[in-house]
């Protein structure tokens, strides 16, 4: 039985600031599995991932994506948001001033109320979130302060998990998840993400290096350069990245491209 | 052009005429020095001219709106309903004098006379020859600079006193409430703060209206710190949209006092803060925060002056504005350092947030320094929403407007934070939303 699509992208393009960065991306998504989006540096991939969730810096140019059934670029970030979809950036923004418990009760009850579901009082949401927060090993004085300002690196990159686990997106996205974090910081991280994996959700990891994909094992591995996915295999590919680097890949795109 | 100026000129000074009419049919006060003072705020009010943009003291501050509007003191008019003003209460406060259309409204206050504290009219206190009173009032602040202190000092005859003995620290906030029921009046409110030695209060003066009209709020306010005392100070401007609001306010500060003062402006289409403070005693302590946080065709303008005038004092000034729609915020703020202000300490920031393309401020941050041996800092910064933070709250499924309201509100937040009263913060808040909302697109 083939489970349902999630994400469909079809022959996707963009650029920033008029400089074309993806040249015709082709990618499907289904319930339940993990894909890996890899590449060198400047291939396109965090492109690709903010231009799904609307970033205003990155024009579409062409083609189409579908989420759920709906015609993605017809919603507005919060919308794709509301309808599950989520990014965690690799790159996580300071918000001085906003305190983390109320950013992160705000989000959670607008995206509660978008599906229809009750929204959580702060005590109600208290007691939820300290479930989430042990999930993640985050010490509770972290809801009180100020939204990512200054968070460690690794601090920043589980808070992205947090929201991800509070939100429970349909398609997660992660921006290099595991940079600037240490093996165990990593494997917090991942753990994470593995708990909240379910057979009706997926997730697209963006990332530069293996490491991250032994501890959250893929479905599917695609390589990314110049804009485009040249190469999609299994876990073993990521493996052979690895040990033998992104050149061959290219070097294979382009003699097939030339045959 | 000149001609045109002349014939202004003349429009704005009877204008200060017809503010004046009928001080004197005021009644003679029992007190021989009160009505030699009045009478001689009368004669500065008539010998002074309006200000207009050519002075520089309000080159952005054009109040010509104002002389072009009809006001008139009010006369005392029938008691106001409790209910009209219970959604202004401050759960806070342990003592409240409320003020309608600038007349003392005792059903409406709840003043104090007990363990150290005084909160009472002016008046009553006038009546039974507190010497505090004759000490200190008109002592803080001049009667020269611009008619309008003259002209709420020819007034004089009513107001607050706030009056806490050596050594006693009032627990509760002082709630002063100055509500303006109709339009076309003008109202003199009259703030006395005597804050003994080693004593300490919160007084909160609150502006409000109970309608959407013009009217002039011309309010004077003297706070003297005695040595070691210590005085919070909240300035809660909630005039309506149409009003004016002229506010001067002197505070002395005595050796090792302390004084902190939050200001702030949201309502009124024209409004300006004068803060004069002098650090008179050495070791003097002061922190004087400010946020305008206006939008339609508001303008707001703080000028304030630091005058370090002992040695091993320390000042820290934070003004925000925060601009919507054309709004229009003005801050000049002035630090004195005096030769013999050794060892002085004052950092002054003047931080703005502009919400659109046709928002406008103008900040000037003044240091004049004649000590050698001193700390002074200032900056100032001029800056829109982060689009990477609206992004970033927008990914996380808020709504654009609830994004900004966010963000603006955080801006505020660190002003409205140091406000010692936490029942205001969620009004603050309230009015953040107002204005962010509200804003046309650009």
């Amino acid at each position: 039985m083939t489970s349902k699509t999630i994400l469909e992208v079809r022959g996707l393009t963009a650029s920033v600031a008029d400089v074309p960065i993806l040249k015709g991306i082709d990618l499907a998504i289904r319930a339940g599995e993990v894909h890996a989006l890899m590449g060198p540096n400047g291939s396109g991939k965090s492109t690709l991932a903010k231009v799904l969730v609307g970033h205003p810096a990155y024009q579409v140019t062409g083609g189409e994506v579908q989420f759920l059934g709906r015609d993605l670029f017809l919603l507005a970030p919060e919308e794709r948001a509301r309808a599950g979809l989520f990014l965690g950036f690799q790159y996580p923004i300071e918000v001085p001033g906003v305190s983390n418990s109320a950013f992160l009760r705000l989000a959670y009850n607008t995206v509660q109320g978008a599906r229809g579901k009750d929204e959580l009082d702060p005590l109600e949401f208290d007691d939820y979130v300290q479930d989430k927060l042990r999930l993640l090993d985050i010490h509770p004085a972290f809801l009180e302060r100020s939204v990512n300002e200054g968070f460690s690196g690794g601090e920043k990159k589980r808070n992205e998990i947090l929201q991800m686990a509070l939100l429970e997106p349909v398609l997660a996205i992660l921006d290099e998840a595991d940079s600037g974090l240490d093996i165990d910081a990593l494997r917090v991280v991942a753990h994470g993400v593995n708990r909240l994996r379910t057979p009706d959700n997926a997730v697209l990891l963006v990332t530069h290096y293996q490491r991250l994909l032994n501890h959250i094992v893929p479905d599917y591995v695609h390589v990314m350069d110049q804009g485009r996915i040249i190469e999609t295999g299994d876990k073993e590919l990521a493996l052979d990245l690895e040990s033998r680097g992104y050149d061959w890949v290219a070097q294979e795109y382009r003699a097939r491209a030339a045959a | 052009m000149e001609a045109s100026a002349l014939q202004n000129a003349g429009l704005a000074n009877t204008w200060l005429d017809t503010l004046l009419r009928g001080q004197s049919n005021l009644a003679a006060s029992p007190r021989g020095w009160l009505n030699a003072l009045r009478s001689e705020a009368l004669e500065r009010a008539n010998a002074l001219s309006v200000p207009t943009p050519r002075d520089e003291e309000w080159r952005f501050t054009d109040l010509s709106p104002l002389y072009k509007t009809s006001v008139r003191r009010a006369e005392p008019a029938a008691a106001l309903p409790a209910a009209d003003v219970a959604r202004f209460e401050v759960p806070e406060a342990g003592s409240r004098l409320t003020f309608v259309d600038g007349h003392f409204a005792a059903a409406l206050s709840s003043p104090q006379l007990r363990d150290g504290v005084v909160v009472r009219p002016l008046a009553a206190a006038l009546a039974e020859h507190d010497p505090a009173v004759q000490e200190h009032l008109a002592r803080y602040v001049a009667l020269g600079d611009d008619p309008f202190t003259a002209v709420n000092t020819a007034w004089l005859q009513d107001g607050v006193l706030v009056r806490v003995a050596q050594g006693q620290a009032a627990p509760a906030a002082v709630h002063l409430l100055f509500v303006s029921t109709r339009a076309d009046l003008a109202s003199h409110p009259r703030v006395l703060v005597v804050a003994e030695r080693d004593s300490e209060c919160t007084v909160i003066e609150d502006f409000v209206a109970l309608h959407e009209g013009a009217y002039l709020v011309n309010a004077v306010t003297e706070i003297a710190l005695a040595d070691a005392a210590r005085v919070r100070h909240v300035r809660l401007q909630r005039d309506s949209q149409a009003a004016f609001h002229v506010a001067t306010c002197g505070v002395r500060v005595g050796r090792e006092a302390q004084y902190a003062g939050a200001s702030i402006a949201l309502g009124a289409r024209i409004s300006r803060y004068n803060l004069s403070l002098v650090q008179a005693g050495e070791g003097a302590q002061c922190r004087i925060d400010g946020l305008a946080l206006i939008g339609g065709r508001q303008l707001a303008d703080t000028h304030s002056l630091l005058d370090h005038a002992a040695p091993n004092g320390r000042s820290r000034q934070l003004h925000k504005c925060i601009v919507a729609r054309a709004g229009h915020a003005v801050f000049n703020g002035k630090i004195f350092v005096r030769p013999g202000a050794q060892l002085t300490d004052a950092a002054q920031q003047s931080r703005n947030l502009l919400l659109s393309e046709s928002a406008r401020v103008d900040t000037k941050p003044q240091l004049e320094i004649f000590a050698d041996d001193v700390k002074c800092a200032h900056g100032a910064t001029v800056g829109q929403l982060e689009p990477d933070q609206v992004f970033y709250l927008k990914s996380r499924g808020l709504s654009e407007a609830t994004a900004r309201d966010l963000l603006t509100f955080a801006f505020a937040a660190e002003i409205v934070e140091r406000i010692p009263v936490p029942s205001l913060v969620p009004r603050l808040e309230e009015w953040v939303a107002r204005q962010t909302q509200n804003r046309k697109p650009s």
